[in-house]
């Protein structure tokens, strides 16, 4: 498939955004540190523009921008009409929660409430984004078990970074279980995509140019003689993006070591005594590592995604 | 509305294509466009239509544009036993078509009377989704007019009272100077389009992704003539063998002229 930018920077952006926005409510809910409402405030409201650029961003790829606002009406039967539907409502809770660290409120089970919405729908929002992709029948590398439990993860890992990162610049501090937690995030996001990539390459699509065109069997083979046009469809510029083999091995290991690995090291430096370097300064290379890891990782997602329209246009298999 | 019509009628219009008849002539695919360019769809536009210098680099990606008909071209087997397959490919107007259940806004539908699935190029938004969600790459882009675009089974001819009974089918169905194409209410068990589906062992195509595709495509038959290993017919093995004979014939005249000549 295509990779179009602005739909990677729409999902790692509005993935890190929801996930930084989830954790904070989580914290605020189980009060696992206590927030200065300052800190509380400025990463809550930069976590919503982050969705926001993300959000616009999306609206770029389409043909009629200004009639996204039709895309909120089909909740019924489209994974992307509800994916709108969930970011348009979690404003509602999640500007009430930025908005309440300014406000001091008497009415904590309020706040309780506010907190838990913001959880819900900002997972959501995710998990539908997710299931645009995981819900395709056309797509083997996408209709997986494990696209959904992806996205959460590294929109979780980015978000739980940033919200690190913002801990250092403004509060000047650290809270060590975050950082624990970011770990433990960015390693099981690291085996998840190893898994992932070890369970598409063993593998096969059960349709073939065989069963695209019905015309095989057992001992006749079915290939591309002659193509429709003698220039690219719109099918063949949208789906026939391929990688070659040994780019997306190289890719792959980009992708574990900026995504997993160097902002894993980062982040358990930050937590030892000997750092030479400030943890603020640490947190921000952590950050722009995981940022990076996930654009390469969005990338990736797209290009070896192989469509089985392809079939009908030389692919001999998807 | 993008959820499947609950209470769709027994009427299922589609096509039913011989790959056993087609010539691959493209010409269901040039009179498709013809008609719709001016049809529903209206425009079907192309780019880069003379084929000068479209890409930065100099590179000409030559000309191309909307399409709702294609016709590829298969080989089917290998060496002697290879047969070349021309294979015209358009909407099946699914059962189950994904691509309307993905639509974010309603501008993809399933029409509950007939079961064509169109597009609405009001209120589609252009995300492209549906082109993914459909495993036939039935869907085209419209670059200028920012919206899909698919096959509409010619629904503004099909129905078209201002021609004559036998002028309302679909363009490429029309046009087809082999007969390969046929139209008709697949839902009726007892149409002429379903007996035929019956007869010739007529498909699905990807039927294991459980789209359940309408139209239906009849498998080329099997070479009805036996041949050597060098490629002759048997037939023309005997009429060779038959000339070489040098026994005069039965027929009475041609023994009389055989005897005049042979004097």
């Amino acid at each position: 498939m295509h990779p179009a930018f602005s739909v990677i920077i729409f999902t790692s952006l509005s993935g890190a955004g929801y996930g930084s926005l989830a954790i904070l409510a989580a914290v605020k809910y189980f009060d696992f540190f206590a927030l200065n409402p300052l800190y509380g405030f400025f990463s809550s409201a930069i976590s919503l523009l982050i969705v926001t650029v993300g959000l616009i961003s999306s609206t770029t790829h389409l043909g009629h921008p200004r009639r996204a606002w039709r895309a909120l009406s089909q909740w019924r039967s489209s994974w992307l009409s509800r994916e709108g539907v969930f970011a348009v409502l979690s404003y509602l809770p999640a500007g009430v929660f930025c908005v309440s660290f300014l406000i001091p409120t008497p009415f904590n089970s309020i706040i309780d409430i506010i907190c838990l919405l913001t959880i819900a729908f900002s997972l959501t929002t995710v998990f539908c984004t997710a299931k645009i992709y995981a819900s395709l029948k056309t797509i083997r590398q996408w209709n997986h078990l494990l696209v959904v439990p992806v996205y959460l993860i590294i929109g979780l890992f980015d978000g739980a970074i940033f919200l690190m990162v913002l801990l250092t610049i403004i509060d000047g501090l650290q809270f060590f279980q975050l950082n624990y937690f970011i770990i433990f995030l960015g390693a099981v996001a690291g085996l998840a995509k190893i898994l992932y990539w070890w369970s598409i390459d063993s593998t096969q699509s059960q349709s073939s140019t065989s069963t695209a065109t019905g015309l095989g069997s057992s001992n006749k083979s079915v290939s591309m003689l002659d193509a429709p046009t003698t220039s690219e469809t719109f099918i063949m510029r949208e789906m026939g993006f391929a990688i070659a083999r040994k780019h997306s091995r190289r890719l792959r290991l980009i992708t574990i070591l900026t995504l997993s690995i160097i902002p894993i090291i980062i982040i358990f430096l930050m937590t030892q005594p000997i750092a030479l370097v400030s943890p603020m300064v640490l947190g921000i290379i952590a950050i722009l590592f995981s940022y990076f890891g996930t654009i390469i990782e969005r990338w990736l997602f797209f290009a070896e995604a192989k469509h089985v329209a392809m079939l009908y246009y030389g692919a001999s298999k998807v | 509305m993008t959820s499947l019509p609950t209470n769709q009628t027994n009427t299922k219009l589609g096509l039913v294509i011989d790959l056993d008849i087609c010539v691959g002539c493209h010409a269901c695919a040039v009179n498709c466009k013809e008609w719709n360019a001016g049809g529903h769809s209206a425009p079907m536009t192309d780019w880069n239509t003379y084929s000068g210098t479209e890409t930065k680099n100099g590179e000409d990606s030559g000309a191309w544009g909307v399409w709702f008909n294609r016709v590829h071209t298969f080989e089917v087997g290998k060496g002697q036993e290879s047969k070349t397959v021309y294979f015209p490919r358009s909407c099946l107007h699914c059962d189950e078509p994904a691509c309307v259940t993905v639509c974010p806004t309603g501008a993809s539908y399933k029409r509950e009377e007939d079961g064509i699935v169109l597009v609405n190029p009001d209120t589609c938004i252009g995300c492209k989704l549906c082109s993914w969600a459909c495993p036939y790459g039935a869907r085209e882009y419209d670059e200028t007019d920012g919206v899909m675009k698919k096959c509409t089974l010619c629904i503004d001819k099909i129905y078209n009272e201002n021609l004559d009974e036998i002028d309302r089918v679909p363009a490429c169905v029309a046009t087809c100077p082999a007969g390969a194409r046929s139209f008709g209410n697949l839902g009726d068990p007892n149409s002429d389009v379903s007996r035929l589906v019956e007869d010739r062992g007529g498909y699905d195509l990807m039927p294991e992704l459980d789209y359940r595709p309408v139209n239906k495509y009849l498998p080329p038959r099997e070479p009805q003539i036996n041949v050597l290993d060098d490629g002759q017919p048997f037939s023309l093995v005997s009429m060779a063998d038959n000339a070489n004979q040098t026994e005069p014939s039965n027929n009475s005249i041609l023994k009389w002229v055989d005897t005049i000549l042979s004097r």
